[in-house]
């Protein structure tokens, strides 16, 4: 039985949620425009008249030379263009202009909100229908969308990740606006073939690996962008992100967590599937493809050992692989005649 | 860093030599990390073909649908294996050669790495400060101390030790981290030994069982077999599976869109006897809970209904009777089907035509279903005379071949149309007789499998994951400790240095540890 009251307090947690990210994907906007050179410079001058700040300015320009001794800081840009070096934009919080720090403080505990009303939305649902709140695209875009958030905040805990806000709040945001819009599916009981207890232990799995995968895929995507205007040689917001070799050992560090994970999913996957289907494997587009992200994860993890193969190239792979997921959950789901019907739509 | 140069063969330019000189040339071709990576690449490529056009193998009645629909390019991509992707030459030729060119690499490395494992860490170099991490100290310790100390802060963090010279120690830890590598490499050669092995020795059966009658697993008894090609049909363990009763629910509460009408439960309830002569015994099958038999697994994969239908001739003996399984064709189960009287006179009959489990007729669609339940069920067939086996092929249940057989008109000559609610009869035509509706029973459609192979798989892909994590999560460093006299000549100067296997971004922190952990050791023992 289905309890509607709680499905509606689930539904207006959700719709919190999205204002409340909302104003967070605002907040890590100003952030970065507030990193950029000519708001940097205006706030110096500001800085300077006031007098009592002279410091902070001789501080940025030093930061060029004490850069790192890491040998890839040596393939980024002029000197002047890497005035943070090697250390993360937070280095110490006299560089970054006093309003992109404030603006960056909301983002983030706004982000935190969000994620924390996702958590109580996903709660809701699995109360009100009495099973674990992940049987159709509805859900998953929930939760994927909760653990990616809540896994961004815990992570930045631990280290300054300030400049991946906006691209973290951004898609999660347009996945949580597609899941009310087009996947949305009342809260109801399973098919029959969802009633399983591999239900929470793979597709949770699931979830949460693509969720890191998504971290991991944006974090690329910066690394990549910064790679290709440090090359060029042009300055912008960028050069007060962290340095490119950083930016994608992060991105690295990611995908050793959401690769594993994921080989897990294909395995219980598989364990499912001779539950429900008398076989492990039946090369139904669902399994097709996720097996295909993993052989193009794997395939990265090997580039990036190959010698003789860029960290770009290999980037390129890993966003390949992403590209892979969108499509599995995007167009597999819903176009794609499988065994996997469970879409909701 | 510099980019790991694991890949020892690259690189080295030989003087190819006749044939022997080629062919270590293209296996050491094979065996490089770059054809592995283009090999893995090309796996997913060959893969996705199977996802987007139907798969024979799976759904052929889909795949011949789609090569009717596309004259043109159906027959090519046929020709090009398209349709049988995981079965086709070329994807067998990527995957084969990347397994082979697994255990070109995994076999050399591991040898390698046995000897690794068994040796001493090598020689500390001159200047440790040199590494790319490292951290210098002076103590007021002589050197003989410093170096015992360090040995001790080594083995408590487990790090194998050894002393090339007098005046350093050499540590290294992390050898599981290629252990894990190999395991995992190696692990995948066994996922695929276990999939071969169920596809050489297993089997696959589908029936249609309707309730009430008993399903012997023999050859004979099934509606489809496929055999691995090692499998003896005849030697099947000779179970007996009885469906006493289906449930089946759906939902009736949640109208919103994509929940109303889904299914909510199947419950198959059977009686099994495992093997002539033991006591029957009562079961049930659920999806998602198989039934397991003395080899073989016994699934509920599908289910419908089995309108019981009697037809007699114009004296009223009867000429059939029985249920009749109707295949479902959508979500509302509006089934199809076909009943066929061979015994009938003069000419045999065959019906053909719908079962609707909650009928309606449609404006647009006409007959059809609106819920999957038997609300209102209804029959709707028409009927044909004539030789129903023509030349004997074998043809599907669910179908009436009428290439030689001819549609029964009314005398308006349109088709006979015959619409049955359950207890109806309908009086043929003609004297053909009668055909009853007497009610509505259901079938279970189960599946039999039996896999061999299947432990080996889970077991090598278990361990294959253990090994992952073990490769990713284990740092392989090598610390140097070197102590050199300080300028005053009294005191010693501790130098620190550290090396790691790739980015490792906590070596810094590893050697700071070791330094700091050296000194307090100095410093509470004297
Ligand atoms: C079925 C095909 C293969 C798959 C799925 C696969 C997958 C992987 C994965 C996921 C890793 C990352 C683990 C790590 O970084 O430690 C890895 C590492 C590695 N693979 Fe493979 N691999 C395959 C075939 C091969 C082949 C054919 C070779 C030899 C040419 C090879 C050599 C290596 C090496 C040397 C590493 C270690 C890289 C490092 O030092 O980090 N692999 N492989």
């Amino acid at each position: 039985m289905t309890n509607e009251t709680l499905a509606g307090y689930a539904n207006v947690s959700l719709y919190s949620a999205m204002a409340v990210f909302t104003i967070a994907m605002l907040c890590h906007a100003v952030y970065l425009a507030g990193l950029l050179p000519a708001r940097d410079r205006a706030t110096d001058r500001a800085a300077e008249r006031a007098g009592d700040r002279s410091a902070e300015r001789e501080l940025v320009g030093a930061g060029a030379t004490s850069a790192s001794v890491d040998a890839a800081s040596a393939d980024v840009a002029p000197a002047d263009a890497e005035p943070t070096g090697a250390a993360p934009v937070a280095g110490s919080a006299a560089e970054v202009p006093s309003r992109a720090r404030a603006a960056a403080g909301i983002g983030s505990t706004t982000t935190w909100l969000g994620g924390m009303l996702l958590l109580l939305s996903v709660v809701l649902r699995g109360l009100s229908v009495d099973r674990w709140p992940l049987g159709n695209m509805f859900e998953f875009a929930v939760m994927g969308s909760m653990f990616t958030s809540l896994a961004y905040s815990i992570w930045s805990t631990r280290r300054d990740l300030r400049w991946l806000g906006l691209f973290i709040t951004g898609p999660i945001l347009l996945v949580l606006g597609m899941a009310v819009r087009v996947w949305y599916t009342e809260a109801a009981e399973l098919l029959p073939s969802l009633q399983s207890y591999w239900l929470v232990i793979h597709v949770t799995v699931a979830v949460l690996a693509t969720a890191v995968f998504t971290i991991g895929a944006a974090a690329t995507a910066v690394y990549l962008v910064k790679d290709a205007f440090a090359r060029s040689g042009r300055s912008s917001v960028l050069d007060r992100f962290p340095d490119a070799a950083s930016l994608e050992r992060t991105a690295y560090g990611l995908y050793i967590v959401a690769f594993p994970l994921w080989t897990f999913t294909l395995i219980a996957g598989a364990i499912w599937a001779r539950q429900a289907w008398a076989s492990y494997w039946n090369w139904d587009p669902k399994e097709v493809w996720t097996f295909v992200i993993w052989v193009v994860y794997a395939a990265f993890l090997h580039s990036r050992a190959t010698s003789g193969i860029s960290r770009q190239t290999a980037s390129y792979i890993a966003l390949a692989g992403y590209a892979c997921i969108i499509v599995n959950f995007a167009v597999v789901n819903v176009f794609f005649v499988g065994q996997h019907s469970y879409s909701g739509l | 860093m510099a980019q790991q140069t694991r890949d020892v063969t690259e690189g080295i330019t030989q003087p190819s030599l006749g044939a022997v000189g080629w062919l270590r040339w293209m296996w050491r071709q094979l065996t490089s990390m770059r054809t592995a990576l283009f090999l893995l690449l090309l796996l997913a490529i060959g893969a996705l073909p199977g996802s987007i056009w139907p798969q024979r193998s799976i759904d052929s009645a889909r795949t011949a649908d789609w090569i009717a629909n596309h004259p043109r390019s159906g027959p090519w991509l046929d020709r090009l294996g398209f349709f049988e992707v995981y079965a086709s030459p070329w994807f067998a030729a990527i995957y084969l050669l990347l397994f082979i060119s697994l255990v070109g690499c995994v076999l050399p490395r591991s040898k390698v790495h046995w000897k690794a494992m068994r040796s001493t860490p090598p020689r500390a170099p001159a200047r440790p400060d040199r590494l790319p991490s490292s951290a210098t100290a002076e103590t007021g310790a002589d050197a003989e101390a410093v170096l015992a100390a360090a040995r001790e802060v080594f083995q408590g963090k487990r790090f194998r030790t050894h002393a090339h010279d007098s005046t350093s120690v050499s540590a290294e830890k992390g050898y599981l981290k290629e252990t894990g590598n190999l395991v995992f490499h190696l692990a995948l050669i066994f996922v695929i030994v276990g999939v071969a092995v169920g596809h050489l020795f297993g089997w696959k059966g589908d029936v249609i069982v309707p309730v009430g009658k008993t399903f012997a697993n023999s050859l004979i008894q099934y509606d489809t077999f496929s055999p691995g090609p090692w499998v003896d049909p005849s030697s099947l363990s000779p179970f007996r599976i009885k469906v006493d009763k289906l449930d089946a629910t759906f939902e009736e509460n949640v109208t919103g869109r994509g929940q109303f009408g889904q299914p909510r439960d199947f419950t198959a309830h059977v009686t099994t006897v495992a093997e002539p002569g033991v006591t029957p015994k009562q079961a049930t099958i659920k999806v998602n809970h198989p039934l397991e038999m003395k080899g073989a697994g016994v699934f509920l994969l599908g289910n419908g209904y089995a309108p019981v239908i009697t037809v007699r001739d114009k004296d009223g003996n009867p000429t059939f009777s029985g249920p009749v399984p109707f295949l479902a064709q959508d979500n509302n189960y509006t089934s199809v089907g076909a009943v066929k009287i061979p015994g009938a006179q003069p000419k045999q009959l065959g019906f053909s035509g719908l079962f609707l489990p909650t009928a309606v007729i449609d404006k647009e669609k006409g007959p059809t279903s609106i819920f999957p339940d038997a609300k209102k069920p209804a029959l709707a067939l028409t009927l044909f005379e004539g030789t129903l086996f023509p030349g004997g092929r074998p043809q599907s249940v669910y179908v009436l071949d009428t290439a030689e057989m001819a549609q029964v008109k009314t005398a308006k000559d349109q088709p006979l149309r015959i619409w049955l609610e359950p207890g109806k009869t309908f009086t043929l035509p003609g004297d053909r007789g009668t055909i009853t509706f007497d009610g509505v029973d259901r079938f279970a459609g189960l599946s039999i499998r039996h896999d061999p192979g299947k432990y080996v798989t889970l077991v090598a892909a278990l361990l294959a994951l253990g090994g992952l994590i073990a490769s990713l999560v284990i740092r392989r460093r090598r610390v140097f400790v070197r102590v050199s006299p300080a300028q005053d000549g009294r005191r010693t100067v501790v130098t620190v240095g550290g090396l790691a296997k790739g980015d490792d971004d906590g070596l810094q922190e590893v050697v700071e540890d070791v330094l700091a952990a050296v000194e307090r050791r100095l410093g509470s023992s004297t």
